[in-house]
């Protein structure tokens, strides 16, 4: 009886639940007006909507809650901005049909079972093409399933090599080990003797980074790597791999992290007394929002696709401050662009299916935010890196 | 050599005052209720995240916002008690344990709604100069932090020891029914710890967001594990051992991440939790209690 | 007795085939679209998880957080078997897999013997904070192991048991579920629940009570260990930060919601709970807010008065029928 009724109640909560969860669906993707509650959209996408156009689904998934929630909402708002841009631009024009773009983004949390679920309920709710996902992790168990399924895969962010092995899989941003490569490049041109560096040894993005700038750097001479520290994901307090760092005397303090951390590595730096110059991975972008005092990244270069500063990019900008009152960041403007290969994509293929999208990409040169994009047939984007530095608290391009 | 041990002894003293003071509530919370209170992590994020508020959009004058922190965190904490705990006074440990997993889960969860999950930069409202001794300079907030904690744990100690309020909170804790034949109000007791759980939750949502400037909703998480690992280690309801147990786990930390290995510095410091616990079950200040048959 | 327990073990038999039916007419009609037909393993994995952590929460009274800890050696184990034999095709695809589930499942049960040992002799709270210390270790340790790979953790491991083979994962999750009841209706299983409600009174009719919570402790971190290894095989990607304190968490209250001691309850949570979720989708920040406050209220209830009444109805049905 007891179990009865807890049952009982959990089945009555749950139920209530999911009433309110179908009601709270068309809240969520505010860029269009005609949202994906499951199961009905297929029957939609056949019979077109009202204006005379067809819609063509673009599904999504990235993490919306949990500790990298910010990752995958700004990819999303990147995402919603180019989806309302093209459709208030009239749609894209293939062959005789006009399609209007719908975005469909599921929650993955960036764990790899819930990116397992998060894409086949796109599938199930018909979509035409893929984007996604925004974390290394949960794109590596979807890859499979869109080969499988035979949908094309665009990732915004997800930097592991392994990612684009499937022919259908085509990536927006570099990959770890490139960037390592790069930065490695950056400090032996620079001359810098001494270097050290600071990273996040349990998270992929970061391991993969620092793993290719050792192994490039120690090439050139091995003497250059003066300390090695690491940390884990969540950590605030750096002062004891930091006092390694100083006393180890490098003139170079590399940190491949996102800006959170970046954000107390600077702060702790300079209180720390120290004065060494600071290099970092796409995953500064954002920091000068970060740190209450821009002073202490001042002169920090860093290895980034996206400038919110840059001209090209006011219209977004704005645009993008305007809806969500904040700045964009490099996983908003990955966003944007994944949007703008599929509009090529779809124009140059004349042609929606797989097929002719997963040819039509290769042939595609999308002028994007992240830069002159193009795409090889391995998926890899074909793109020039931008070196950033922080001159007068304002990101400055090199 | 020795200035470098030196300066990461002070690095784990930096981390431990802030172990040591998250630790001396829950201490205090268990050693009354004798319940963990998994949400006190969260609370110290609600405490961070009302110093913002009172400061940044309010604009209000320092120390009327750090009061203005303290009091909606203490009543944060009594309304908890009355809501999610006190249905539960009779309930078995774990039920208690879900369902302030529960709270910390919804804190968080609320916290995510209003600000969003993306950090917001906090500049400190704490500014003492650094300290030199020797080589080594000890930052202003460390200093701080270390006053604060041994000030509130003399106090606390003197408040649980010395006055009548004390009296009637160790009863509780010692037999909570003979306590209520003694004409003592239970209710009123453990609401009354909770309040000042919270309150010193509050203390330590100021000190650690004035020493890392930077908003999460997930900001209590970590340093609430931590520092309850640091009141067991300590001896949970042991106030000055949860000072202790705090400092040590700090020291451990920093020593290890220095010198062993900053990828196991976890490991060892859950590690050193476990032995301790093995050899001195109720942690290092924690008395033994007998179980009658 | 005997009779009645017949009977039980009839009707889990019969249980068990027809859920197997469900299963396969929804999956083989079509009538499962994707979303749920992905959600079957992990519904199996969270079963199994969850009726093993009931085996020492419920039935042995120790509450432990350490429960992802045993689940992530037996991922890894299995995985590593697959990926070093499966995927180079030493050993054929099932033998490879069968290899993984039982190494995974000694490996964790052999894990669950160095720290039950030790940790057993702790009560309540310090137990709970042991063990999720051992789990906080273990996945720091495996992050920063080179066979494991570390961070990046362990991709490309072959599906041996995603939803097209959900047969060899329903029978796995079956077998749990019968181990388990079958261990709880036996005299070995009397003797855990006797020390769970009154220890010294159990000492002191002779039962060797280090022993017996070792066992439970053991058995309950093989089938975590076994459930891991279905986990990996399903997903094909293991990183260590997947089992940390909040996984351990997460199986924890799905026992404590299908209530603690009961077999049936475990099932129907775990069922409930992997599936709400989903059912959830769209709600993005407000589904956390709806489990937290599920999650007190059941608690608070489960508590309550009214509860209480039904309870004591109940043990008055359970006297009628032993004395019957």
């Amino acid at each position: 009886m007891k179990k009865a009724i807890s049952v009982g109640l959990v089945a009555a909560v749950a139920l209530s639940m999911a009433a309110c969860g179908s009601s709270d669906t068309a809240e969520t993707t505010a860029a269009s007006d005609t949202t994906a509650a499951a199961g009905s959209e297929a029957e939609q996408a056949e019979s077109g909507a009202d204006d005379g156009m067809e819609e063509f689904i673009i599904g999504s998934t990235g993490p919306l809650t949990g500790a990298n929630a910010s990752y995958g909402t700004s990819v999303k708002q990147g995402e919603e901005i180019a989806i309302q841009e093209i459709n208030e631009a009239g749609g894209v024009q293939v062959g005789d049909t006009t399609y209007k773009l719908v975005l469909n983004f599921q929650d993955d949390e960036a764990k790899e079972d819930k990116a397992v679920t998060a894409f086949n309920t796109l599938v199930d709710d018909g979509m035409n093409a893929y984007v996604g996902a925004v974390t290394t992790g949960a794109c590596l168990a979807q890859t499979d399933l869109s080969y499988e399924a035979n949908i094309l895969q665009i990732t915004p962010s997800a930097s592991a090599e392994a990612v684009t092995e499937n022919p259908n899989v085509f990536r927006m941003c570099f990959t770890d080990p490139l960037q390592g490569q790069m930065i490695a490049q950056y400090v032996i041109d620079n001359g810098y003797e001494s270097v050290a560096v600071l990273w996040n040894n349990a998270d992929e993005y970061s391991a993969g980074i620092h793993d290719a700038f050792v192994e490039t750097l120690e090439a050139e001479d091995a003497g250059l790597l003066v300390a090695d520290e690491s940390f884990a994901t969540g950590d605030v307090d750096f002062n004891t791999q930091l006092t390694v760092i100083k006393n180890s005397g490098a003139k170079l303090l590399f940190v491949p992290a996102y800006y959170g951390d970046v954000a107390y590595i600077v702060q702790q730096a300079k209180d720390a007394g120290m004065d060494c110059d600071f290099v970092g991975s796409d995953g500064w972008d954002g920091v000068l929002g970060q740190v209450t005092d821009p002073s202490v990244v001042e002169g920090a270069v860093f290895l980034s696709p996206f400038l919110a500063t840059e001209e090209s990019a006011a219209d977004f900008v704005s645009k993008y401050e305007a809806a969500y009152g904040a700045t964009p960041d490099q996983f908003a403007a990955d966003g944007y662009d994944c949007v703008y290969a599929i509009k090529a994509a779809m124009e140059q293929a004349g042609s929606i299916e797989t097929e002719a999208l997963i040819q039509a990409m290769t042939e595609i040169t999308i002028d994007g935010l992240t830069g002159q994009v193009s795409f090889d047939e391995s998926g890899e984007p074909d793109k020039t890196a931008k070196f950033v530095q922080i001159l007068d608290g304002e990101y400055t391009a090199m | 050599m020795l200035t470098s041990i030196m300066e990461q002894l002070m690095n784990g003293l930096r981390t431990g005052s802030i172990y040591a003071l998250i630790a001396l509530g829950y201490t205090m919370v268990y050693g009354i209720a004798k319940m963990i209170n998994f949400a006190h992590g969260d609370i110290i994020m609600v405490g961070a995240y009302t110093l913002y508020i009172g400061i940044a959009l309010l604009h209000l004058p320092v120390i009327a916002a750090m009061l203005l922190t303290a009091a909606v965190c203490s009543v944060l904490g009594v309304l908890i008690e009355k809501i999610a705990y006190k249905p539960l006074r009779k309930a078995p440990p774990l039920a208690v344990l879900i369902t302030a997993i529960g709270m910390s889960y919804f804190l968080q969860s609320v916290a995510l709604l209003i600000f969003s999950s993306t950090p917001i930069p906090f500049k400190s409202v704490i500014n003492v100069e650094a300290v030199q001794v020797g080589p080594v300079s000890i930052s202003g907030i460390t200093i701080v932090t270390l006053a604060v904690t041994t000030v509130i744990m003399i106090v606390l100690t003197l408040f649980i020891n010395k006055t009548k309020a004390g009296s009637a909170m160790r009863a509780v804790s010692e037999d909570r029914g003979a306590a209520e034949l003694m004409g003592i109000n239970v209710n009123a007791t453990i609401s009354m710890t909770f309040a000042i759980g919270s309150a010193l939750a509050a203390v330590a949502g100021i000190l650690y967001i004035c020493q890392y400037q930077s908003l999460r909703p997930t900001l209590g998480a970590l340093p609430g594990i931590k520092a309850f690992v640091a009141a067991v280690l300590g001896g949970i309801g042991s106030v000055p051992g949860a000072m202790l147990g705090g400092i040590v786990l700090g020291l451990i930390e920093s020593l290890s991440k220095a010198y062993i290995s900053t990828e196991l510095a976890d490991a060892i410091v859950f590690g050193v939790l476990v032995v301790v616990l093995l050899v001195k079950p109720s942690g290092l200040l924690g008395k033994k209690t007998l179980v009658k048959v | 007795m005997k009779k009645i327990s017949n009977r039980q073990n009839w009707f889990r038999a019969a249980a068990i085939l027809l859920s197997y039916a469900v299963v396969t007419i929804l999956l083989k009609g079509g009538l499962l679209n994707r979303q749920y037909t992905s959600l079957l393993v992990p519904i199996a994995v969270n079963i199994m998880l969850a009726v093993s952590l009931n085996l020492v929460t419920g039935f042995l009274g120790e509450l432990t957080l350490g429960h992802a800890g045993f689940m992530s050696i037996g991922a890894y184990t299995g995985a590593l078997i697959s990926l070093n034999f499966g995927a180079t095709e030493v050993l054929p695809a099932p033998v490879a897999f069968g290899l993984a589930l039982i190494c995974g499942g000694l490996m964790a049960g052999l894990f669950g013997f160095l720290i039950g040992v030790p940790v057993l002799r702790l009560r309540g709270d310090y137990l709970a904070i042991v063990t999720l210390a051992f789990g906080e270790i273990i996945k720091s340790v495996i992050n920063s192991m080179e066979i494991t790979n570390g961070a990046r953790g362990l991709s490309k491991i072959p599906l041996y048991s995603n939803y097209t083979n959900y047969t060899v994962v329903f029978i796995l999750m079956a077998l749990t579920v019968l181990a388990v009841t079958n261990l709880m209706d036996s005299r070995d299983g009397r003797a855990i629940t006797a020390i769970r409600d009154n220890d010294i009174a159990a000492e002191s009719i002779g039962i060797p009570i280090s022993r017996f919570k070792v066992k439970a402790f053991v058995i309950s971190a093989f089938f975590a260990g076994v459930a891991g290894v279905i986990y990996a095989h399903n997903v094909g990607l293991l990183k260590p930060g997947t089992f940390d304190y909040n996984k351990s968490i997460e199986i924890l209250v799905i026992v404590v919601l299908g209530g603690m001691g009961s077999i049936r309850g475990s099932i129907i949570a775990a069922v409930i709970l992997t599936v709400l979720p989903e059912l959830l989708r769209g709600t993005d920040n407000l589904r956390m807010l709806l489990y937290a406050i599920v999650l007190i209220a059941m608690m608070i209830f489960n508590n309550s008065k009214i509860k209480e009444g039904l309870m004591m109805n109940r043990t008055f049905r359970k006297l009628g029928r032993k004395e019957a």
